[in-house]
């Protein structure tokens, strides 16, 4: 029985920036980090481990350039058991379908899953496609935004699914597939013991011809949707500042919603 | 599918590098040199080459048969009894897109139980020529499983060559199953389409790096083209005149089930859907604890607004997670986001930057919230709150 979590290594975002003079794009520091919401799913692999008295195996799984191996890497020190890179000049462009396609095929490979993991979305694309599209090619029941597993046997799976107005419980068969949010639990930090594991472990590593699937669905041939122009949003400017009194201020405010008929 | 640089045309203006959020491109000798370890064929040094010396090549297969998918469709949405604004919202934009192309037909495909007619016979005033309707007791609760098989279905019989949905957390959870199913592509959580005059192409803008980057994607040799679109970013238009038929689909089979869905639980407070909200009304660290979040709500309460929080605030627990704006939380683009007591950190503005109008209060002048704040509240909270709300209260 295995424990898969599908992690996708991703620039830090939040530094990426316009250059206001050149209205370009600015990456200086940008570091590559493991999607934050993987983060959840890679900790809650290691709960369920320990909920099951260590009986499942762990591993991540990710596809991407050879420099994923870091991210690879950071979960095992974490306790993850395994890890399996898929890394191919092949799989370069990858859409959704193309990725969860390659994905899909690998947890095949792997086989003997119980339980898929994934990131509720990557926080490059913001798609949360690659977790239904794996689940789909590979026929798993579904649940997305997982905030809670409540129980777990070899049949079934409860989980609680945040919703827009709520949030449902929802009883999957398994094996199953889950993404998850960040209410899910905290992530911990790795230990001492973790990291110098993890430096001298064994990276699995996946190409093109291991996993016996079909060229044109992979990669940029394989992929239905391309990206045929990016540019900057408006800049987004900051107005006014006041350091009136508190009346003042509220009246500001107040202006503001009388004059847009929101009040 | 290959990307090169043409030697001859690059002048090593160095142009490109900035762009590439993979850190994939470095000039050697003067010339660009793209680590192919690195790069992952975005195609965003394409686009900054002002000397067309970037090429991107992909392989044009042209095997599939595309051209008897005609239409739009929009996948509807109804859930707790009453079909959801974004349905409309889509519906109008449909009629819109179909003006640009032929004049096809609209339709919309709406699932649930006990739906009441008038709410259908909007979808066509909303600009639908047709709404499918699919009324059973088993679709009272939102099942991925039973939801996207019959979407498929739908899909496969009508053939459109455009397919919308909503990018609600169901369209965003139905939708991708439907379209590997039908192994086509899918754009995810679109604030502008278009069709391109000459290719009669979808053309979806989306926001991407956390909304630093807007990106422009086709999916020119697949159909459907699929997209879901942020909810209150198309406008309703509705038009009384408008005609139009109710098709009910009857003998449906719920098949197989693997998920079983126990229990829908309604969220106890009212301000819970930030994603929905046309004004939210947010608090942060600076708000100090849950007792005082009572003062964020009845603002939001006389506005009609939904709450927000910082990570800060829902990490404290005083409001739960579903309220997190930002990265890890939801995005928003309301009119009007007030965010009181919020540093404005890079991972919560992420979340909110899009919103059409921003009015930050916050005690420290130099808090970065003030940089895309339309209007600045230099002041305390607790101070400013209660002032205006013996103003609006007093109106
Ligand atoms: C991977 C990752 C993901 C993250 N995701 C998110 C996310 O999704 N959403 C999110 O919000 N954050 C997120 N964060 C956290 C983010 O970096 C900030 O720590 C957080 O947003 C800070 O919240 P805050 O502004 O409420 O608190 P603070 O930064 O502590 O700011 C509080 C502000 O309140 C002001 N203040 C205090 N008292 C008063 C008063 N009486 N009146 C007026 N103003 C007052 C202070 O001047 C201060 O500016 C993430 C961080 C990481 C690393
Ligand atoms: N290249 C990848 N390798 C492994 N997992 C991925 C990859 N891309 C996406 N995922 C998984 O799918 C989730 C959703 O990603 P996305 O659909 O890109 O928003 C992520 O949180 C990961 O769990």
């Amino acid at each position: 029985m295995k424990i898969i979590v599908l992690i996708k290594q991703v620039p830090d975002t939040t530094n990426v920036s316009i250059n206001p003079d050149t209205n370009t794009l600015m990456r200086e520091g940008v570091e590559s980090i493991i999607n934050p919401f993987d983060m959840y799913a890679i900790e809650e692999a290691l709960r369920l481990k320990e909920r099951l008295n260590g009986e499942p195996e762990t591993v991540v799984l990710s596809m991407g350039p050879p420099q994923v191996e870091t991210a690879l890497r950071e979960a095992l020190s974490m306790g993850i058991d395994k890890a399996v890179l898929l890394t191919d000049r092949k799989f370069a462009g990858s859409d959704t379908l193309a990725t969860s396609y390659t994905l899909a095929a690998a947890i095949k490979k792997l086989d003997d899953y119980s339980l898929v993991l994934c990131g509720k979305q990557a926080i490059d694309g913001d798609t949360a496609q690659v977790g239904p599209g794996v689940a789909t090619w590979l026929d798993l029941p579904i649940a997305t935004y997982i905030r809670k597993i409540e129980e777990i046997d070899k049949e079934k799976i409860l989980v609680e699914r945040l919703m827009d107005m709520g949030y449902d419980r929802i009883s999957l068969k398994l094996p199953a597939l889950l993404t998850v949010v960040k209410e899910l639990n905290e992530p911990r930090l790795p230990s001492l013991r973790g990291k110098l594991k993890a430096k001298k472990a064994e990276i699995i590593n996946w190409g093109f011809e291991d996993l016996g699937i079909e060229e044109d669905m992979i990669g940029l041939d394989g992929s239905p949707t391309y990206v045929v122009k990016i540019f900057s949003p408006p800049p987004k400017q900051g107005g006014e500042k006041f350091h009136g009194n508190p009346e003042d201020s509220a009246k500001k405010i107040f202006e503001y919603l009388t004059s847009t008929k929101i009040i | 599918m290959s990307i090169e640089i043409i030697k001859s045309k690059c002048v090593g203006c160095g142009l490109c590098i900035p762009v590439c959020v993979y850190d994939a491109i470095k000039l050697i000798d003067k010339i660009a040199v793209i680590d192919l370890d690195k790069c992952t064929l975005c195609g965003a040094c394409v686009e900054a080459c002002n000397f067309d010396a970037i090429i991107l090549t992909k392989e044009e297969k042209k095997d599939k048969d595309i051209s008897d998918y005609s239409g739009i469709l929009v996948v509807g949405e109804f859930r707790h009894g009453e079909v959801h604004h974004v349905t409309y919202e889509l519906v109008s934009k449909a009629r819109k897109l179909a003006g640009k192309l032929d004049d096809v037909n609209v339709s919309c495909l709406i699932m649930g139980t006990d739906m009441p007619e008038d709410s259908l016979e909007k979808i066509i005033t909303a600009g639908a020529d047709k709404v499918i309707k699919i009324d059973n007791p088993e679709l009272k609760f939102f099942n991925d499983e039973v939801f996207s098989k019959l979407v498929t279905e739908v899909l496969i019989n009508e053939k459109p060559e455009i397919v919308l949905t909503g990018a609600t957390s169901e369209g965003r959870a139905l939708i991708p199953l439907v379209a590997v199913s039908l192994r086509t592509g899918l754009t995810a959580d679109c604030t502008g389409l278009d069709i391109d005059p000459e290719k009669k192409l979808l053309l979806q803008t989306r926001p991407a790096f956390g909304g630093n980057i807007m990106a422009t994607i086709i999916c020119p040799n697949h159909r459907p083209q699929i997209a879901t679109v942020r909810p209150k970013v198309m406008k309703i238009i509705l038009d009384s005149n408008r005609k139009g038929e109710i098709i009910e689909k009857k003998d449906i089979k719920v098949s197989r089930k693997l998920t079983e869905i126990l229990e829908t639980v309604k969220d106890e407070s009212t301000h819970v859907n930030v994603a929905d909200a046309d004004i939210v009304v947010s608090g942060g660290r600076g708000v100090g604890g849950p007792k005082n979040f009572e003062l964020i709500e009845k603002l939001a309460d006389l506005l009609k607004a939904a709450v927000g929080a910082s990570r800060a605030a829902v990490d404290s627990d005083w409001i739960t997670y579903s309220h997190q704006v930002g990265q890890t939380g939801k995005t928003v683009a309301p009119k009007l986001y007030i965010a009181c007591g919020i540093s404005g950190a890079v991972q919560h503005q992420v979340g909110m930057r899009s919103s059409d109008f921003i009015i930050a209060i916050n005690k420290d002048s130099s808090a970065p919230i003030f940089d895309i704040a339309d209007i600045g509240i230099v002041g305390d909270l607790f101070e400013v709150i209660p002032e205006l709300i013996k103003l609006i209260e007093k109106n």
